[in-house]
């Protein structure tokens, strides 16, 4: 039995512990916010936070996460954090297919709160982990420092 | 309000939430999985497969489920769903093994053993020119041959005071959308065939399932779900993938979901066509341009897919935005043992583009001209002849687009101070290059009237909500929004008045395809025009549908025999400036900025068209530098992200753009295509600031280091 707490709650899962978390957050919790696009860690579609660092959820075991804390998207998306990130990602386009978004997202949250008031390159290299095909990233770079901008205080 | 000023898109909120449903996303009731068995040699005859016993629930399905032709029509009917008794490249579905746990999906998987009759395949353009292995496709192994003549070439070169030859090379790209593909197929009541998918052109996928199912076309149903990223990769594949699940769905009754891996998904689609242009051009004493011949290859892979017609564009793109009096262009999509290529944003442009451009500067090299002063010197005027014999019908705004380009980049500045201070020693090489190029906006010649025919509908509803009923699929690039905003502007309603869900083909007529930046222009024209009729009946009808169909500019003149005409209705413009300093010793290449103007008509929203361009240029600077993807034997050496690499964050530089407003009159409120231009101008602007850098002709992309330094290296030994 697998312990940990999942978006604020405490969950429990009976399961092989060397399954990936991307999975079991997609198929055992219905989490489908985290998305897989590499299964290697390269493209940081599937990141979510652990114990508030970013991590690719299709690298980490489940048994790795025992009393630990897991926030994905659903978990973040009702926050007046994500609110600002989310104005700030349509107002600079940095949202186009929305693949890669959820995971951008994460990136941002952890990246605001080591530093809420980031460089041009703390941001570049607080998303130099994910991948995106769509914008050339400079919208997305734009997105997130207009964020730490708006929500001053936030972080 | 100014239609242009940018309105938030309709789907930035819901994504940002991870509420908008992907295709991996969708779980049905009693919903089976599917992997597949693939071809693990380029060409062999398969002798037998040997399958394991299949625990109870568990199924293969293979070319014998097949109900009707086992072929994907695309132009021609030679791609099999399925491997019958050969295949023909590393990667070719041979079988699928369906079942409820995908771990015994996997364990079945490698349980199979086929036992194959090897021939020597046919692995580059190289092996395919010299042609001493039996052919592949037809007598001469060619998908498609072409070539165009115009004026009198012979003569040209004749006379000619002196003649540059040049030959470039481009390699394979992977789109790497980030939402690999995937498709869910089931059996609804009635025997109805439906299929969810990513995916970009609804109907080529319903009529692929017709010929595959063999069945009437109101059995097959096929709803697009938001696709994450396409840039053709979901053009022509998607029809392969939904005809498995729904084969697979028609055996065993329960809804089924392929979806695909990484590696897969690298290792089986399509790819951009690895290209060699050769180049001869005719100079007068006086350094102009009296004729041009041009060869081209292109790398078709296995199967024909929609080869033939990129070949078509590649060869009208291949005088770039010059005009040649005297030309020949002749071009061949050969067939090798290889993963087969296909639609890739530019669609055989970006090749071209690359190729003449780079022709361009080295004879302006070899004359001693400046390299924009001898390009602008040969540009297209309105009113010009094209190389098919068609006219430059609109105006062309290039001028007014290079002073611009200048003012921002600073392009002929640079260049001066550069080669007053030097390239020397151990610091960075600097280097600033410049494109000129155009995309011919929709498809090729008459095929909007000839062959796709597109339709679109707007309809009426209760409280003076309008609905969008169309073919085209958002997949990044904001269609949801520019259809929309086209819609509320003509009718002048709210935005938030029209719907617009995901194309459905029980609901929505054939618009076409979602390719060749024809979405907006052709499209959008076909919607302004139904909004135009339906604001005329707007105040006596309470509920109403209009269609309209396509109507071919009258000043389109083709003939797809003899490819003489206007190969294009209108063209879009650009000119990009990059700038890099590479590093001496390792011979890395810095991109320090990348500058575009660009003129796609009037921009229905000005942050849509900005995220194309840059999006655009980045994939197109990742072409020409780091995207890198060889063959061994026929097996793809670079079949995941971590060896195939595109651009992160970290990789962009500081991109500035700007656009010429030049109103279409047969776009929506002006509006041209935009989607492709972008990535087309990237790569050969880049390559131009690294032969600037270095002092060296740059024939090939990706510039990599080990290219630079071969290319060094057959310098010093000359």
């Amino acid at each position: 039995m697998i312990e940990f707490t999942l978006n604020g709650e405490a969950v429990s899962i009976e399961t092989d512990p060397l399954r990936r978390l991307l999975d079991v957050l997609r198929e055992d919790f219905e989490l489908k916010g985290p998305k897989e696009g590499c299964g290697e860690g390269e493209c940081g579609a599937c990141a979510v936070l652990l114990d508030g660092k970013l991590v690719n959820s299709c690298l980490v075991p489940i048994g790795a996460i025992a009393k630990r804390e897991i926030t994905t998207i659903e978990g973040y998306r009702h926050t007046r954090r994500h609110a600002v990130l989310a104005e700030s990602f349509s107002e600079e386009g940095a949202v186009q297919c929305g693949i890669c978004t959820p995971g951008m997202i994460m990136a941002a949250e952890a990246l605001l709160s080591e530093h809420p008031e980031p460089t041009a390159e703390q941001i570049k290299e607080g998303l130099s982990g994910n991948l995106c095909r769509c914008t050339g990233y400079n919208m997305i770079v734009r997105a997130v420092a207009r964020a730490a901008e708006k929500g001053k205080g936030l972080w | 309000m100014n239609l242009s000023h940018s309105v938030p898109r309709v789907d930035a909120i819901e994504k940002s939430e991870a509420t908008t449903q992907y295709i991996a996303d969708m779980e049905f009731a009693g919903m089976l999985y599917a992997r597949t068995l693939r071809a693990d040699r380029p060409r062999a005859k398969i002798l037998t497969i040997d399958i394991p016993p299949l625990p109870a629930g568990y199924y293969i399905i293979d070319h014998n489920d097949v109900p009707g032709k086992n072929r994907i029509k695309m132009l021609i009917y030679d791609w099999p769903f399925f491997a019958e008794d050969v295949v023909n490249h590393v990667g070719e579905p041979i079988l699928l093994v369906v079942g409820p746990d995908r771990d015994e999906l996997e364990t079945l998987l490698s349980r199979i053993v086929v036992h194959y009759a090897d021939s020597a395949p046919i692995l580059s353009i190289e092996e395919a020119r010299r042609g001493s292995l039996p052919p592949i496709y037809g007598e001469d192994n060619c998908f498609a041959k072409y070539e165009i003549v115009k004026g009198d070439p012979e003569g040209a070169f004749a006379g000619a005071a002196r003649i540059v030859e040049s030959e470039h090379r481009t390699g394979y790209q992977e789109h790497v959308y980030i939402e690999p593909q995937g498709f869910v197929g089931l059996v609804e009541k009635g025997n109805k065939i439906t299929v969810y998918g990513s995916m970009q052109c609804p109907y080529y996928v319903k009529n692929a399932l017709i010929e595959g199912l063999g069945c009437a076309p109101e059995k097959v149903r096929v709803v697009q779900t938001t696709t994450g990223g396409a840039f053709g990769g979901k053009e022509e594949y998607p029809s392969l993938i939904a005809g498995h699940v729904a084969f697979a769905a028609l055996k065993t009754g329960r809804p089924v979901q392929l979806l695909f891996d990484r590696s897969e998904d690298i290792a089986a689609t399509t790819k951009r066509h690895p290209s060699v242009f050769r180049y001869r051009t005719a100079l007068d004493a006086e350094g102009c341009i009296r004729g041009m011949d041009v060869e081209i290859d292109l790398d078709g892979g296995a199967y024909a897919g929609l080869s033939s017609v990129v070949l078509q564009r590649a060869i009208f793109a291949a005088t770039g935005i010059y005009r040649v009096d005297n030309l020949r262009v002749s071009g061949r999509v050969l067939a090798t043992n290889t993963v087969p290529t296909g639609a890739f944003r530019g669609f055989g442009a970006p090749q071209a583009f690359f190729a003449i451009e780079m022709h361009m500067e080295r004879i302006a090299g070899e004359l001693g001209l400046d390299p924009l002063e001898f390009k602008m010197s040969h540009a297209l005027k309105q009113g010009d002849e094209t190389s098919t014999g068609g006219y430059i019908w609109q105006a062309v705004k290039l001028p007014e687009m290079v002073e611009q380009l200048e003012r921002m980049s600073g392009y002929t500045r640079k260049r001066a101070e550069i080669k007053q201070r030097g390239n020397a020693g151990n610091l960075p090489l600097r280097g600033i290059g410049l494109s000129l190029f155009f995309h011919g906006c929709g498809f090729t010649g008459n095929a909007e009237q000839a062959i796709i025919k597109g339709r679109a509908t707007l309809s009426k509803l209760p409280g003076e909500k309008v609905e969008i009923l169309v073919s085209s699929a958002e997949m990044g690039q904001g269609c949801q929004t520019t259809l929309r905003k086209i819609v509320a502007h003509a009718l002048d309603i709210p935005l938030d008045n029209v719907i617009y869900a995901n194309p459905d083909t029980d609901r929505v007529p054939d618009s076409g395809p979602t390719v060749a930046s024809r979405t907006v222009m052709v499209v959008g024209r076909l919607l302004e025009r139904a909004a135009a009729e339906m604001k005329s009946r707007w105040d006596t009808e309470e509920t109403f549908s209009v269609t309209t169909a396509y109507r071919q500019p009258e000043w389109v003149k083709w003939d797809q025999d003899t490819l003489k005409g206007d190969a294009y209705p209108t063209y879009s413009w650009g000119a990009n400036v990059v700038e890099v300093e590479i590093d001496p010793l390792t011979l890395e290449t810095d991109i320090r900025g990348a500058w575009g103007v660009y003129d796609v008509g009037v921009p229905i929203d000005e942050r849509i068209v900005l995220g194309q361009i840059e999006g655009g240029m980045v994939q197109g600077l990742g072409y020409a530098t780091i995207e890198v993807m060889n063959m061994k034997q026929g097996h793809i050496l670079q079949n995941s992200l971590t060896d195939y690499i595109i651009p992160t964050v970290k990789d962009v530089p500081p991109i500035e753009s700007s656009l010429v407003a030049n109103p279409y009159e047969d776009g929506p409120f002006g509006a041209k295509g935009a989607g492709e231009l972008p990535l087309v101008g990237a790569a050969p602007a880049l390559a131009a600031a690294v032969q600037h850098a270095l002092g060296l002709p740059v024939a090939d992309i990706p510039v990599t280091p080990e290219y630079l330094l071969r290319l060094l290296e057959q310098t010093s030994l000359k």
